[in-house]
C-alpha cells in the first residue's frame, strides 16, 4: 500500500466516524434535551400517552435512557462494521 | 432470627467475597496496578464500571431526589446516563487508543506541556476529592447504624477496608470486586422495588407499574394521577410538572452530561480491556448495567412518596407504624407536633400563603439534645423524639425526612422480609466502596504517576512509582476519612454542584477539542481552560457562597457549567487561531489515535505506564 492512498483511507475513516457520531449525538439531543425538556409540552399534548404517562414526561423519566442504550449499541455495530471496511480488524 | 442477625449476615458474607476476591486478584506490576493489565472482559468491565459509577449518594438518595423534584428529577436520570453516550462516542475509544494510563497524561501530551499537565493533575484531585469525602461519609453513617458506633468508628472501618483492597491490590483487585458489588447493589435496588409495585398496582415490573394503574384502595386509578393529586392535596406542586422553568433544567442537564464526560475516574475504567473494539462492547453492557438501576430509581422514588403520604399523613402518633420510630431514633425522619393534636401533618410550601414547608428552624437536618438532657426535653407528650431546634411556626408541615428514607425506609413502608433489609444494607455499603475504591485509584495515580514521575521525579522506577502510589493512596484516605468524619456539610452539597461545572468547564472541551481538532494549541487550551474554570468557580462562589442573585437569565449554580463550557470553546478557539498551530509530532499524533488499532498487531498493546 502506498503512503498516498494509506491516507486517503484514514481521511475517510475519519469522515465516516464523524458522520456517525454526528448523526448518533443529534438523536442523543433530541431523545433527551428535546424531547424531555424543549418540546415536552407540545409533546405531551400531542403525542400518544405512553401507558398512562404523557409523552415527553416519559421520554425525560424512562425514554431518553433507553434510547440511549440503543444509542450505544447502534454504534458499537456501526463502527465495528466500519472498522472491517476500512481494513482496521483483518484478522489473519 | 432478628434484623440484627440478617444485617450481619448479608454484610459479613459479601465482605468475605470482596476481600477474598481482592487477594486473589492483587495487582503485581505497576501495569495491573493501574490497569489490570488490561485483559478484562468487556462484561465483567461493563458490571465494574456500573459499580463505580453508582455512588452512595446515587444508590441511596437518588430515588428520594426525584421523589421530591417529580418532573425535574429528570435532570440526574437524562444527565448521568445521557453524558455515558458522550463519553462513550466522543472520548473513550480515542483516549484508549492514546494509550497513557491517566487522563492529565493525555491533557500533557496533547497541548505539549507541563503547565497544562498542571491544571488538569489539579483538577483531577480535586474532583475525585469532593466525591470520596462524601463516599467515606456514606460508608460511616450505613455502619454507624448498622452497629450502633460512633460514625467515626464506621468511617475508620470503612477506609481501612478500602485501602485494603484498593491500595494494595490496584485497579485488578477493585475490577473483580467491583463486579461482585455490582450484583449485589442490582439485587439490592430491584428486589425491593419490585415488592412495592405489586402492592401498589399490582404489576410486578415497577416500570410498568410505574406508567400503569393505581390499585393499592380498591380503586383503579393512573398512578401518575393519583402521585399528582397526592401532592396538589397537600400543597406540593404537580409530580409531573416542570418546576425548574425549561431554561434552567435545560442548562441543569446539559452540565451534568458533559461533567459526567469529564470525570477522570469513569474514564479510566475504559483503560482496562483490550482493544478499543472491546472498549465499544463494554460501554454498552456498562450502560444496559446503569440503566437497570436508572430506570428503576423514579419508579422507587414516586412509590416510596405516595406509600409515604398515604401511610403517615393524617395518622396519630401512636398508632404510626413502628419503621417510623425507628428512623426517628436514627435522626433520619423527625415529627414536630406543632398544633399539639397528636396527628402527623405533611404539607407542601403551595399550603400556607408564606409559601415555605419548614418542620424547624437553625439547620438542614435535625438537632437534638443532648443524652444527659432532662427526659422531658427528649422525649414528647406523644412519646415522640424531641428536636433542639426550634419550631417553625410560619406553616404547618409537621413532618421533616431527608432524601435517602424514599429508599432505606422503603421495605419497610411495604412490609417486605426482614432479609430484603439486610440486602439492601449490603448494597449501600457495596455502592459506597466501590466508588470510593475507584476514585481512591484515580487519586493516587494521579499523584504517584502525573504529579511525582512526570513533573516532580522522572528517574522514577516502576516498583517506586506503585510504592508512591500506595502511600499517595494511603494519605488521600486518611484526608478523606478526616472529612468523612467531620464532614464539611454545607461545604460537601456544595461542591457537587462545583465538581461536575468543573469538569465540564474545563475537562470535556479540552479533551474533546484535543481530539476532533489538529489546529487547537496549548496557549487555546490553557486559556480556554482558565477561563471557563474562572467563570464558572466564580459564579459560583457568588451565588452560593456569598448569596448573590444568579445574575445570568436566572440560571442556577448548578446549570452554569453549561455557559462555562461555552465559553471555553469560544475562548480556545480564538486564543489558537491567532496563535500558531501545534508542532507536526503532536498533529501526527492526534491523527493516530483517531484510528482503531493497527491491523498488523496481534493485539494492541494495553496502556502503559511510563
Amino acid at each position: 500500500m502506498s503512503d498516498s492512498s494509506h491516507s486517503d483511507n484514514h481521511a475517510r475513516y475519519w469522515r465516516k466516524n464523524l458522520v456517525l457520531v454526528f448523526v448518533l449525538l443529534a438523536i442523543w439531543f433530541m431523545v433527551s434535551l428535546g424531547s424531555g425538556i424543549l418540546f415536552r409540552d407540545w409533546l405531551d399534548a400531542n403525542f400518544p400517552r405512553v401507558g398512562n404517562a404523557p409523552f415527553g414526561f416519559w421520554m425525560a423519566q424512562q425514554g431518553s435512557i433507553i434510547c440511549f442504550v440503543g444509542l450505544l449499541i447502534i454504534y458499537k455495530v456501526c463502527m465495528n462494521r466500519l472498522d472491517g471496511a476500512e481494513g482496521f480488524n483483518s484478522k489473519k | 432470627m432478628s434484623q440484627d442477625v440478617w444485617n450481619f449476615i448479608f454484610i459479613g458474607l459479601s465482605f468475605a467475597v470482596y476481600i477474598g476476591i481482592a487477594v486473589k486478584s492483587r495487582a503485581g506490576s505497576t501495569k495491573e496496578y493501574y490497569t489490570a493489565g488490561g485483559g478484562v472482559s468487556p462484561f465483567a468491565n461493563g458490571m465494574a464500571t456500573a459499580a463505580d459509577w453508582m455512588s452512595a449518594a446515587t444508590f441511596i438518595s437518588m430515588a428520594g431526589l426525584i421523589a421530591s423534584k417529580g418532573y425535574d428529577g429528570a435532570q440526574f436520570l437524562m444527565g448521568w446516563t445521557g453524558g455515558f453516550v458522550l463519553l462513550t462516542v466522543l472520548m473513550v475509544p480515542f483516549l484508549r487508543k492514546f494509550g497513557k494510563a491517566t487522563v492529565p497524561d493525555f491533557i500533557g501530551d496533547r497541548y505539549y506541556s507541563k503547565g497544562a499537565r498542571g491544571v488538569a493533575v489539579v483538577c483531577a484531585i480535586f474532583i475525585c476529592m469532593t466525591y470520596i469525602m462524601g463516599q467515606m461519609n456514606g460508608v460511616g453513617v450505613v455502619f454507624s447504624q448498622l452497629f450502633g458506633i460512633s460514625l467515626t468508628k464506621g468511617v475508620l472501618i470503612g477506609s481501612t477496608i478500602v485501602f485494603f483492597y484498593a491500595g494494595l491490590g490496584g485497579m485488578k483487585g477493585i475490577t473483580y470486586t467491583q463486579v461482585a458489588q455490582y450484583c449485589v447493589m442490582a439485587f439490592a435496588y430491584t428486589i425491593p422495588a419490585v415488592f412495592i409495585a405489586i402492592a401498589l398496582t399490582n404489576n410486578f415490573v415497577p416500570q410498568l407499574g410505574f406508567i400503569g394503574e393505581y390499585t393499592a384502595s380498591g380503586e383503579s386509578v393512573p398512578f401518575l394521577e393519583k402521585i399528582d393529586h397526592i401532592n396538589q392535596s397537600i400543597g406540593f406542586d404537580r409530580y409531573t410538572d416542570n418546576k425548574l422553568g425549561t431554561l434552567n433544567m435545560f442548562c441543569i442537564t446539559l452540565a451534568l452530561m458533559c461533567g459526567t464526560a469529564g470525570l477522570p475516574h469513569v474514564i479510566v475504567r475504559f483503560f482496562t480491556v483490550k482493544n478499543v473494539k472491546s472498549v465499544r462492547t463494554s460501554a454498552c453492557w456498562t450502560l444496559a448495567f446503569i440503566a437497570v438501576i436508572y430506570l428503576t430509581a423514579p419508579t422507587i422514588g414516586a412509590f416510596s412518596r405516595v406509600n409515604l403520604v398515604e401511610k403517615l399523613n393524617g395518622t396519630s402518633y401512636q398508632e404510626a407504624p413502628a419503621w417510623f420510630k425507628d428512623f426517628e431514633k436514627t435522626g433520619q425522619m423527625a415529627w414536630v407536633d406543632k398544633n399539639g393534636d397528636g396527628v402527623i401533618q405533611f404539607y407542601g410550601p403551595k399550603h400556607n400563603d408564606a409559601g415555605g414547608n419548614k418542620v424547624f428552624l437553625g439547620s438542614k437536618k435535625p438537632k437534638y439534645p443532648a443524652d444527659d438532657a432532662q427526659e422531658r426535653q427528649k422525649v414528647g407528650q406523644s412519646g415522640e423524639r424531641l428536636l433542639a431546634n426550634k419550631a417553625d411556626m410560619s406553616n404547618a408541615n409537621e413532618l421533616w425526612f431527608g432524601a435517602d428514607i424514599m429508599v432505606l425506609a422503603n421495605p419497610h413502608m411495604a412490609g417486605l422480609p426482614k432479609w430484603v433489609i439486610g440486602l439492601l444494607m449490603a448494597g449501600c455499603i457495596a455502592a459506597a466502596l466501590s466508588t470510593a475504591a475507584g476514585l481512591l485509584l484515580v487519586l493516587s495515580t494521579s499523584i504517584s504517576h502525573d504529579l511525582m514521575k512526570k513533573i516532580i521525579k522522572p528517574e522514577l522506577s516502576d516498583k517506586e512509582e506503585v510504592n508512591y502510589a500506595r502511600i499517595a493512596s494511603f494519605v488521600a484516605l486518611g484526608i478523606a476519612a478526616y472529612f468523612g468524619i467531620n464532614p464539611p456539610s454545607a461545604f460537601i452539597a456544595k461542591t457537587v454542584a462545583f465538581a461536575f461545572g468543573l469538569a465540564a468547564s474545563s475537562f470535556f472541551p479540552t479533551l474533546l477539542l484535543g481530539i476532533f481538532s489538529k489546529r487547537v494549541n496549548k496557549q487555546g487550551a490553557i486559556a480556554g481552560m482558565i477561563s471557563g474554570i474562572t467563570f464558572t468557580a466564580g459564579y459560583i462562589i457568588y451565588v452560593q457562597f456569598l448569596e448573590g442573585e444568579p445574575f445570568i437569565f436566572g440560571i442556577t449554580p448548578e446549570g452554569i457549567g453549561s455557559l462555562g463550557m461555552l465559553i471555553n470553546f469560544v475562548t480556545t478557539f480564538i486564543v489558537s487561531a491567532v496563535t500558531s498551530p501545534p508542532p507536526q509530532d503532536v498533529q501526527d499524533m492526534v491523527e493516530s489515535i483517531r484510528m482503531p488499532d493497527d491491523p498488523d498487531a496481534e493485539d494492541a498493546p494495553p496502556p502503559v505506564a511510563h
